[in-house]
Formats: structure tokens, sequence, C-alpha cells
């Protein structure tokens, strides 16, 4: 019997796939911007160039990082990342150009875009390796319910649109729930790695289901009542819905035990119930999403969405030729109903597809992954990134009542633009981390080999 | 930890899954109603900026037409003779809607109706601009004219009628309002215009003609005349016709306005004089019911030309003998439009035949082919041939010797009836008149009605206002 020799799996790195991915997310996205150009001006306005220029080295910059630092890195999450970004960039762009003069959107987004790249880099040159994060667990946890809680300072936190999810620190200003979605799916995550025997082996069982004992229901209820606390002071109910289901989700992936989840569903259930009946901007949001006309000025935003997503069709007006104007908030919460005006709803579910990429391929290191704290990391920051943009654009095509969440790397804003940049940046030094071969290859010496061999079978 | 993984997996699939399916369901199911919706500016903003049809009068005279503009939107509506024709085009505006035609036949004039859809197609493959559908009415412009001159500037409205189609010949109502104002770009100037008529109290945006009900008067009694002949009697049957009438079952005296010429006196005279007393003892002769049912014939209480929106006329319910008596002579609760009125004797003028009232005679595609065509339909049968023709003599004799002379025409025969009716005592009255002409084979049936006209209250002097009018408008269409 011939011995057959073991073969080391050695991952194909997928460094071209990535360029080449890229490359065409580049040329889609500055073919749309100059798209737009044209439709509006009828001619390429005379900063193009270095809006190309920014899009082209940023781009490039991010490939060189993750080449050097993640040569094994998924291929397909950053060249998403760019398209989505792009995208974004494109809309508030052509939003800039309804204004006479052009408001400077576009430019602030750009500019909030390089920062998110370089820390994107940092994170993946620098931070490279995810498993040390672990050993901060209280202290990013801590940093994490705080920065949560921040906006409720008096002072510091200030409202905008009727929810308090904002602070304010001399002329800039900062949505603090979005580095808290990272800081807190990274310390729920080494939490419950630690503890998750404990959570999972004792308790009852009830109608088939494995319900926990009442003492380990803490961490459960605290986080039920941080969230309680974010929906009736900052007056928030995405960002409540995001971290619960974050943590729901995740304490039920490291125990393994579905009753978690039931018991989370119930809990949210009762406190979105709680909050309808108490209070008011609950009932308007859930008001606007059941019977929109029903009252037309109080309900105008969802309305006026939904009168462009109709005006653009299937097919979409064409970049430039739709009315986005006409929608409030369009360049930030809205952004996803310009989309669809200008876009279509083909482009609209595009987008929404690209969105389901990253998720999925997220989701993919998250399997491969061999150990526990990298398996849950992901799942958790790729989830949580599936039910913002499940929570905003469904909110805004009518889905579900609306939220104020943003749409991930598309809305205007840099909090938000940043901190997604950062969760690419991790999912990608995971993905890195699974993929890689093993460090040291052994030489290998016959002799030593054939003692080690192991018959299996006959 | 990895069944559990695959379960979050699953459960995002389905998030992702069920946007998709919601963004389908909103295409499919709800686009084309929010695409309706009146607020949603970007589909009005588009209609506003299109090629839209023409409405033309006979003659292809242009009522409203679209010209080229270079303002906000590419095209502006103009009303060559907008204070004439704006009852029956009314008015196109950006943010006030609209009316009349321009509302009813928005799908066709903008070219977004279902009848247009390959005109569409082809307009988009060979880069076509793409042109409404042109609206062809049935008002005749000299007609038209000739009413509007001769109601000058008295509050009121005339309708004339071609007795044989139903076809609305011209339409006018006073003191009316010019559609141009309401139609600038402007928007600003257009809502100021829109404000200062739809708050004067002279209301000029209303159209009288079919969109009021008025007492009829003793018009009237051209409706209890025609009860009275299907119940069997005959222009020579005689009917008591005292000074004074006690109405039944009160103390209220009916009085009449001219002298009936004796108090037993045939109803062809007691129609010629118009005589009170004489028509409240025939209503009450044939009943109610009867009566209700005759002028339910004549086209009361329904409502008429939905293209211009007009109101039904009312015969009121639940009478009791001296509600009746009153009814009989066109007081009490009974309203008319002088769409009604012309009706009337519209379908007296035709044999006892009613047809139904229209405006729009045909719609035109943009390469000048038929979409829609109307064809001339009976309403009704409102009496038998031969009590229609008695009816005609005895309207005749109205005009030649009795109350209606100011209509006479030298030369053709014309047969009307007059009227005279008060809304309330502090008010003055309404003068009316409402006939059709020629006797013997007619071309136009007429109703007129001056509001708060300056005249006792008499027939002969609703006469001595209405009746010119009518005759101007009868000379215009011979």
């Amino acid at each position: 019997m011939p011995v057959v020799a073991p073969v080391a799996i050695v991952p194909r790195k997928r460094r071209g796939v990535e360029l080449a991915l890229i490359i065409f997310a580049l040329v889609l996205t500055l073919g749309a911007y100059a798209v737009v150009d044209l439709n509006v001006t009828g001619e390429v306005s005379p900063t193009f160039p270095y809006v190309a220029g920014i899009c082209i080295l940023m781009a490039a910059l991010a490939h060189l990082a993750v080449r050097w630092r993640l040569p094994y890195a998924d291929p397909v999450i950053l060249p998403c990342v760019i398209l989505l970004n792009g995208l974004g960039l494109v809309m508030i762009h052509r939003i800039d150009l309804i204004n006479d003069p052009p408001l400077n959107g576009a430019r602030q987004q750009l500019i909030w875009t390089a920062v998110g790249v370089i820390l994107f880099i940092l994170v993946v040159a620098w931070v490279n390796d995810h498993r040390p994060l672990q050993r901060f667990t209280y202290t990013i946890g801590l940093a994490g319910i705080v920065l949560l809680l921040l906006p409720l300072v008096p002072g510091l936190g200030t409202e905008k649109f009727g929810a308090q999810i904002w602070i304010q620190v001399g002329p800039y200003s900062f949505q603090p729930a979005e580095a808290a979605k990272i800081l807190l799916a990274i310390a729920f995550a080494s939490y419950l790695v630690e503890k998750r025997d404990v959570l999972a082996l004792a308790g009852y069982r009830i109608l088939g289901i494995d319900l926990p004992r009442a003492r380990d229901l803490g961490p459960i209820l605290v986080m039920w009542l941080i969230s309680l606390a974010i929906l009736v002071w900052q007056r928030d109910l995405g960002t409540s819905l995001l971290f619960f289901g974050l943590f729901v989700m995740m304490l039920y992936v490291s125990t393994e035990r579905a009753g978690w989840a039931v018991l989370g569903t119930l809990l949210f259930a009762a406190g979105a119930y709680f909050g309808y009946l108490n209070f008011s901007h609950v009932r308007r949001r859930v008001g606007a999403w059941l019977d929109p006309f029903a009252d037309f000025d109080a309900y105008y935003q969802v309305i006026a969405a939904q009168f462009g997503m109709a005006w653009g069709g299937v097919l979409g007006t064409g970049l430039g030729l739709g009315r986005p104007g006409l929608t409030p908030l369009a360049r930030s919460d809205f952004i996803a109903a310009a989309i669809g005006e200008e876009l279509g709803m083909t482009g609209l579910m595009a987008v929404i597809m690209i969105y389901g990429l990253i998720v999925a391929r997220g989701l993919r290191v998250a399997l491969q992954c061999r150990e526990p704290f990298g398996k849950l990391l992901a799942t958790g920051l790729s989830f949580a990134f599936a039910l913002q943009v499940f929570t905003i654009i469904g909110g805004v095509t009518r889905l579900l009542p609306l939220t104020g969440l943003t749409t991930p790397f598309m809305s205007q804003g840099g909090s938000s633009l940043v901190c997604n940049w950062i969760v690419a940046g991790l999912l990608l030094v995971i993905s890195h981390q699974v993929r890689k071969p093993a460090a040291t290859v052994t030489p290998i010496n016959p002799d030593v080999e054939q003692t080690q061999l192991v018959k299996v079978g006959a | 930890m990895n069944k559990p993984i695959r379960r979050v997996a699953f459960v995002t699939l389905m998030m992702f899954a069920l946007l998709l399916a919601n963004g389908t369901y909103m295409m499919i199911f709800r686009q084309e109603s929010l695409a309706a919706q009146p607020e949603n500016r970007r589909v009005r903003d588009a209609e506003f900026a299109q090629n839209r049809g023409a409405i033309l009068a006979a003659g292809n005279v242009e009522m409203a037409k679209t010209v080229p503009s270079k303002d906000r939107y590419k095209y502006q509506r103009v009303y060559p003779d907008g204070d004439l024709y704006a009852p029956i085009t009314g008015f196109y505006s950006y943010d006030r809607a609209s009316s009349g035609l321009e509302n009813s036949y928005n799908p066709q004039l903008a070219g977004t109706d279902d009848a247009l859809f390959v005109r569409r197609l082809i307009d988009m493959a060979t880069n076509k601009t793409p042109k409404g559908a042109t609206v062809q009415t049935t008002i005749v412009p000299k007609i038209q004219k000739a009413a509007a001159d001769a109601l000058g500037t008295q509050k009121g409205a005339v309708v004339a009628l071609d007795p044989k189609t139903g076809a609305v010949l011209a339409m006018v109502t006073s003191p009316t309002y010019d559609p141009n104002d309401i139609a600038s770009h402007d928007i600003e100037v257009a809502g100021k215009a829109y404000d200062r008529l739809a708050s004067d109290p002279q209301h000029p945006l209303s159209n009288r003609a079919a969109r009021e009900i008025y007492p009829p008067g003793s018009t009237f009694k051209l409706v209890t005349a025609a009860a009275a002949l299907a119940d069997g009697k005959t222009p020579e049957s005689t009917v008591e016709s005292p000074d004074r009438l006690k109405l039944p079952g009160t103390r209220v005296y009916l009085s009449n306005s001219t002298n009936c010429g004796g108090t037993k006196i045939t109803i062809t005279q007691a129609l010629k004089v118009s005589c009170n007393t004489a028509f409240a003892n025939l209503g009450l002769d044939v009943g109610a019911s009867k009566l209700r049912e005759q002028a339910q014939l004549f086209g009361f209480d329904q409502r008429h030309l939905a293209d211009l929106r007009g109101v039904a006329s009312q015969f009121p319910d639940k009478l009791n003998e001296s509600q009746l008596a009153l009814s009989s002579i066109g007081q009490y609760d009974v309203a008319a439009s002088p769409l009604q009125m012309a009706m009337v004797s519209s379908a007296i003028a035709n044999d006892g035949v009613l047809m139904d009232p229209y405006v729009v005679r045909q719609v035109l595609s943009q390469d000048l082919k038929p979409i829609e065509t109307h064809k001339a339909q009976k309403l009704s049968a409102a009496m038998t041939p031969e009590h229609a023709k008695e009816l005609q003599q005895m309207m005749l004799q109205v005009v030649d010797q009795g109350t209606g002379r100011n209509a006479q025409i030298p030369g053709d025969d014309v047969g009307g009836k007059t009227g005279t009716a008060q809304s309330d005592p502090t008010r003055k009255p309404f003068a009316w008149f409402t006939s059709f002409a020629p006797v013997d084979n007619p071309a136009v049936a007429v109703a007129v009605i001056v509001e708060d006209a300056d005249i006792p209250r008499s027939d002969i002097a609703g006469g001595r206002v209405a009746a010119p009018i009518a005759r101007a408008v009868m000379q215009a269409a011979l």
C-alpha cells in the first residue's frame, strides 16, 4: 500500500481577486459620480479628478494594507465596502447638487471616508490578531456601556430629529452608539466565552425548551434594562433593538440553548409593547408604518420616501434625474429611498444584496473559525450589521416601523462611516487568522513520521 | 457553536429575503396608488411639465391649449377666451388642483390614459415628445358668445341644448373668472388669484348652470302640466283659478301675481298667464306621487353631465297637501339647475324624449384618431309624443300671447315659459325663462336664470329680464 504523504492545505491568498473586485467597485463608483454630474449640470464637475484621485488612493492603501498584513483575509468584504461607501458618496454628491450653490456634503463624506480608511489600516496593521482583545473584557464592556449612555449626560448629549443619540463636543457631533456597537460586541464575545458553560449547563426544561436558572439571568436582565433606558431616555427604538438583539443572539450562539433566544424575544416584545403604550414617539413611528396616509403632515417623511420609490419604479429615474430632494433627510436616514428613486427598486435590491454578501462572508468566517472567541465575535459583528441594514432599509421601505439607525457605509455621517470601517477591519483580521496556514511547518523526517502514523480502518 | 451560527445565518437570510420581498410587493401592489396620490409632487410636477392636449369648441376653436414656455416648466396652459369658456374648461393649476373638463378628462389630456398606452410607447421609441389627447366639445362659440353677451354683467346662468341629441351648445355662468390667472407658473401669483376667487362673495368659481340649484318657480308649471296631461287631462280641460287659494291645512292663502282671466280656465290659458292658483289646484288633483314621477322622468333627483360634475335637481319627498300645492308652482323645496330646466324644454321639444346631456363629443389622440366618441343617448320617454305636441302648442301660446312675448323671434315659432322665484323673502327674486325653437323642428332648447333681478315679483317681470336673453341665444342657434 503506497503511503500517501499528508498534504498541508494552504489556502489561496486571493489578493488578485480582491484587487480586480476593487477596480470594478471603483469603476462603478466613479462612473456613477460622472453620470450624476452629466445628468444634473451637463458637464463633469472640475473637482471630479480630485475625487477620483482620493477614492483610488484610499482603495489602493486599504488593499495594500490587507495585502501586507492580512494576506489570507477574505477577498470579497473589502470590495463590497468600497462599493457601498462609493455609492453613498455618489448619492450624497447628487443631493448636494440640488441646492444652488451646491452643498459640500460629499466633500465632508470623503474626508470621513479617509479617516475611516486610516482607522481600517490601523486595525489591519496594528491589531492584526483579534485574540488579544479578550484580555480586556470588562474594560471594553464598561467603555461600551459608558459610550452608549453618554448622550444622556446633561450638557453633552444633544437631541436631533427627536432622538437623543448624539454627543456634542464643540462643533463636532458624534453618535457614540456606533462605537459602542463594536466595543460591546467584543466584550460580549469574551464574556460569554468565559461564562458559557455555566449559562449553558444549569437550568430547567419546560415544553422542550431549556430555560436558564434564575441566578444566571443577571446579564440578560442588565442588558434588557440598558436597552429600555435607551428606548425611554434616548427615544431611539433602533439602537435599543440593535443592542439587545446583538446580546441575545450572542448568548444563544455561545450557549447553544434556544431558551435564551426565546426569553430574549419575549423580553424585547414586552419592552416594545411597554414603549408603545407609554411613549408618543414610538406610537408615532408605528402609526406611520401602519397607515402613513392617516396623517399626511405628521408622517410626511415616510410618505415622501414612498412617493420617491414609487416614482423611481422598477428601473429608477436614472442618477441625477429623480427628485430625491423632496424626501427629508435623503442624505442620511433616507438614503435608501434616494437610491430606490434614482436607481430603482432594482438598484436598491442590488445594494441590499451587497450588504447581504458582507453578512454572508462574515458568518462564513465565523463558521470556519476554530476558536470560540473569534467565532462569537465574527457572528456578533455580522449579525449586528445585518440587523442594522434590515431595520433601517425595512423602515424606509415600510416593512417595519422607521427607526433612526444609519445605513452602514452610505448614510452621511462620520461616526457611522468610521465605525463601520473598523468593523470591516475586524472581520478581515478574523478571516485572516482563520484562513492562514499554521505558523510553523516542521520539516518532514520520514523516520519520525513513520512512527507517528496512525492506521485507521482495516 | 456551528449549529446556532447556522441558525443565525438562516435568520439573517430571512431578513434579507423579507427586504427583497417587500421591495417586490411595493413595486407590484403599492406603486400605482402611490403615484396616483394627489399629494405626490413628483407626479404632479411631471404632469404639469407635459404637453397637455387642447380642449376645443365646435369649428376647432381652442378653449384651452398648451404653448411652449421658458420658465420652470416646458409648457404653459393658455385659455384664449378664458372668461367665456371657464364653466366648461375649468382651470388647471399646480397646487389648487383642477376643475371642469381639465379635471374630469385629466388622464386623456395628460396622455396618461390607458387608451394612449401604445401611443406613448411609439413616442418613446421614436423619441417624439408625447402629447396629450385633444378633447372636442359640443360648445358652439357663436351661441356661447351670444349667451354671454346677452347675460352681460347680470348674475346668472344660461344653458343651451340640442333637444335631439342632448349636446350642450352653450353654457354660460356669470360672474365668471379667467382660468389663466390660476394656471400661472408663479405658484404664489396663482395661489393668490385662486384665494381671491374662492373668497369672492359672488362665487365666480361656481358653475351656476350645472352645479347650483334654485327654486324653479313658474317654469316648473311645465312639469305640472305634463303630469296633468299624462293623468288624462287635455289642454282644454278646465281648472278652478280663484284669486286666492287657501292652502289646505293652513291659514295661508296663495294668490296670483297675474290676472288669470276668470275663476275657471283651461290649462292652456293657465300656462299662458302663469296662473298660480290654477296650477296649485292641478297639482293637488294629480297628486304628489304622479307629480314626482313626472319630475323624475324629466331628470329630477339624478345627476347629469358628470363630466362637469353636475348636481341633481330636487323634488321633495313626503309632501302634505299645502306643500304639494306650492311644489306644483315650483316653490317650497323644489330646486332645479338651469341645466335641468333646459332639459325639461328639450324633452318637450323633442316630442317627449329626453336625451342625456353631454359636452364632450370626442377625444382625439395626437395623430387625430378618435379614442372615445360620444353617441347620443336617450335618457327617458318623459311624455308621449301626443302629449308633448300638445304642450309644445301651449308653450307657443305663452310666447305668442302670454307672459313670454319678449322671446318672440320674427319668422320662427318659439315655445317658452317664464318664471319668477324667490328663495327667501329678503332676497331679490330669480328671473327664469326656458324655451325652445323652432316649434315644428326644434334645434335648440334654452334655460336662463338671472339671480337677484331688480324686478317686481311677477311672471311678466321675470319674462322681461330672462326672455330677451333666451331669445338672443336661440337666434344665434337658428
